[in-house]
């Protein structure tokens, strides 16, 4: 089991903040890949990688990063402090 | 080194009189202060989510990077999320450093990275609806100037 987080307007479109989700899924992008899948929400959200980005276990990463190992990942866009 | 992040206000002129304060080997203190601005004049408020278990662990890693890379003597961040009105302060960096060049230098990294590295997301509420931030290109590439 994983945690996935969704933050700003990812969590908006998912419509839920966080979930455990049990995957196979080797890669990030393949954890992607199976979420679009899943339903259209998750479909919408995640229909453009490149304006989407990624943590695993608070770090951020890049969507080819490995799961092995991963407690939780995050998806969020672009962040926007200061 | 301190990092506070906080949903409370907090008084940017009580922080910085006790900032670095007994400390002999200080030649110069920059801090900057980033306040809400309603650049349209419809804004009501700001909401500011974040990441609570990176929020903190991030701007440390990038406090503990300028503090080597300028050799700072001392460094605050304090950065506020949830609801913020125009004129609010957002966040706060203060670096005192020996010489001048290294705190605002350092000053300045910290801000870049703050405002595309540390997980906080901004959406602002006005009187035409909702909407999030987006971030900008020229935030991105602010922060190649510090490659080493």
């Amino acid at each position: 089991m994983i945690d996935v987080l969704y933050f700003a307007w990812v969590r908006e479109r998912v419509g839920l903040p966080r979930e455990q989700i049990q995957t196979d899924a080797r890669t990030v992008a393949d954890l992607v890949e199976e979420l679009r899948a899943r339903e259209e929400r998750y479909d919408v959200a995640f229909s453009d990688l490149s304006a989407l980005r990624v943590a695993i276990d608070q770090e951020l990463t890049d969507f080819t990063a490995p799961l092995a190992g991963a407690r939780e990942v995050a998806f969020f866009p672009p962040m926007t402090g200061g | 080194m301190n990092v506070r992040v906080q949903r409370e206000g907090f008084d940017p002129g009580a922080e910085l009189s006790v900032f670095a304060q007994g400390r002999r080997d200080v030649g110069g203190v920059v801090s900057f202060t980033g306040v809400v601005r309603d650049e349209a004049g419809t804004l009501d408020r700001m909401e500011i989510e974040h990441y609570p278990g990176m929020t903190q662990s991030a701007i440390t890693a990038m406090v503990e990077q300028a503090t080597r890379r300028w050799s700072l003597v001392d460094c605050l961040v304090i950065h506020r999320h949830g609801a913020l009105r125009p004129g609010d302060q957002i966040m706060m960096v203060a670096t005192a450093a020996a010489h001048r060049v290294a705190a605002f230098e350092a000053a300045e990294f910290l801000m870049d990275f703050l405002k595309s590295r540390a997980p906080f997301w901004k959406k602002e509420f006005s009187s035409d609806g909702s909407e999030w931030v987006a971030s900008k290109l020229e935030d991105e590439d602010a922060l190649t100037r510090w490659a080493e």
